[in-house]
């Protein structure tokens, strides 16, 4: 309890929980509407966007910011004009903001290692000014699932039949990947860039062997999300380690270790039920 | 209801997909209240359009009006059960759900009315599915399946149904009930169906369409033999083998009130 004596720690669990709400409810679509490709290229594309923000010397998650809604946008479109294309299309899409990047931040000549803690996150480093930033997008997550939540049910289960019924399904689904693409740039200072795949899929995959009710699913990620991003916090501090990298480590091996439970359990299940008519069959 | 009125009408319906025409001047029109069949051999085209009715895919030359309208995509009073949907087993979602959805476009404000949530009870009794509404989807059999998409399209309280192959896996118990149930429903909407089953069909659809890229409308529910030629000519004759002998005249009382 002592750590919560310092400013830093504090806003760094702040910044933990933030973030667990976003990639809680956005990574809940992302796993059940099997966007994951998708969204790992918005979270790179980002990396464009941070390089624009140095070069014109704005605060970078800005540019990440404008980068992650508009390929959002961009590849919301591709989805629907070019079906078979998508996923090269997707692949390209992920390299050229990834080198739009590079090239801009070498341009610049304040050319800092602050840039590695987009890339593999800082949570320890986050200002105050990006904790209100993230509050702000995850209020407006909320609220447009809050409202569009069965019309995103909709969407994700069955897209076709959604279509026929009279729902405008290319508007939902780019309004879902335009949550990705916030909730890319929330996750941003916390585990970085090429880490952030991990968190926006491990809770709610985790959650998904827990409960068969969406809702459920999303609060139950949130919860593994804080559970996860405090967690790693903790262990990055007293070992000394980087905190994204951390955060992840852990997430993954709690992904693990509920898979194996659920497979002893479901093995268990099968032996007691299976135990009496297994040999009456031979 | 109007005699007269024609609830579907369709000019010149080209369907080109990839350079292929799947569907090749298809003229069509059907009144209210119609509950037509429409045969052909895999491959004809008659999934693309039922597809193109319900607003899935778009004519690429030619008209189609619906409810005097021009096709509007949006339409939530068409009811369209897929023959196959591609939807994840595995997602977190219930069979009260699923028929839920059928509402979507129905529900005012966030969420579900009352209203909302009697109507898909009332169709998943009629699909004999009400006992298995908590069930998590990916749980039930094939034709369990089938059902509760049924009951889904049911429940949006549809004007024109569309069903492609609806008994394909289904059970055999089930599938004769399902068409009394249809011919019951048939009294408050316009009904197509699409099936490879047309002995079964016949006994309830009051009029048969054969499709095979173009289409061949008689009135009534017999198809004469020159059709029939036509329409399963050549390779696909043998694809489709033994299917045009059953919907020729009644011979044998096997077709027929």
């Amino acid at each position: 309890m002592y750590l919560l004596q310092y400013d830093f720690i504090r806003h760094a669990l702040l910044a933990g929980i933030l973030v667990s709400i976003a990639c809680g409810i956005v990574g809940t679509y992302v796993v059940i509407k099997r966007i994951v490709f998708i969204s790992g290229s918005i979270a790179h594309i980002a990396y464009g966007g941070i390089g624009l923000g140095y070069f014109l010397g704005i605060n970078p998650l800005w540019g990440a910011f404008a980068f992650t809604t508009v390929s959002a946008l961009g590849m919301g479109m591709i989805s629907y004009k070019a079906k078979q294309k998508e996923d090269t299309i997707i692949g390209i899409m992920w390299a050229v903001g990834m080198a739009i990047g590079i090239i801009l931040v070498q341009q610049c000549d304040s050319y800092t290692a602050d840039l590695m803690s987009y890339l593999f996150g800082n949570i320890l480093m986050v200002p105050v000014n990006d904790l209100i930033f993230t509050g702000i997008l995850d209020i407006i997550i909320i609220a447009i699932v809050y409202y569009y939540f069965e019309e995103f049910k909709a969407v994700s289960f069955d897209e076709e039949f959604a279509r026929s019924a009279g729902i405008k399904t290319e508007r939902f689904y780019i309004l879902l990947l335009l949550l990705v693409a916030l909730t890319v740039v929330v996750m941003i200072r916390a585990v970085g860039i090429i880490l952030v795949i991990a968190l926006l899929t491990i809770p709610p995959t985790i959650a998904r062997q827990y409960t068969q009710r969406l809702g459920h699913m999303m609060f139950l990620a949130v919860i593994l999300g804080i559970i996860f991003t405090t967690g790693g916090l903790y262990f990055s501090f007293c070992f000394n380690l980087p905190s994204g990298a951390t955060i992840i480590l852990l997430s993954a091996a709690s992904f693990f270790i509920s898979l194996s439970l659920q497979k002893l359990k479901n093995h268990m299940l099968n032996l007691m039920s299976g135990k009496n008519s297994f040999y009456e069959k031979g | 209801m109007a005699d007269e009125f024609n609830v579907i009408e369709i000019r010149n319906l080209w369907v080109i997909i990839n350079g292929r025409s799947i569907l090749r001047d298809v003229n069509l029109e059907v009144e209210e209240g119609d509950f037509l069949g429409i045969i052909g051999p895999n491959g004809g085209g008659k999934t693309t359009l039922l597809k193109v009715l319900a607003g899935l895919i778009k004519p690429t030359y030619g008209e189609v009006k619906i409810g005097g309208k021009k096709l509007n995509y949006n339409s939530k009073y068409i009811g369209y059960v897929p023959q196959y949907s591609f939807f994840d087993y595995d997602f977190p979602i219930t069979v009260e759900e699923v028929v839920l959805l059928g509402r979507i476009a129905h529900k005012k404000g966030r969420s579900f009315s009352v209203y909302d949530r009697e109507k898909a009870y009332e169709m998943l009794q009629k699909v004999e599915m009400y006992d298995y509404r908590h069930r998590q989807i990916g749980e039930l059999s094939g034709g369990e399946r089938q059902r509760v998409l049924v009951a889904r399209a049911l429940a949006l309280e549809p004007h024109i149904l569309l069903l492609d192959e609806p008994t394909a896996s289904a059970d055999q118990r089930f599938a004769a009930g399902f068409y009394e149930i249809l011919r019951d429903l048939n009294k408050e909407m316009t009904i197509i169906l699409v099936s490879h089953d047309i002995s079964a069909v016949s006994k309830y659809v009051n009029n048969i369409a054969c499709l095979n890229q173009t289409l061949y409308f008689n009135e009534g529910k017999t198809i004469s033999p020159e059709v029939i030629e036509k329409v399963y000519h050549c390779p696909v004759e043998l694809i489709a083998h033994g299917v045009p002998h059953r919907v020729l005249p009644p011979h044998d009382g096997v077709v027929g009130d």
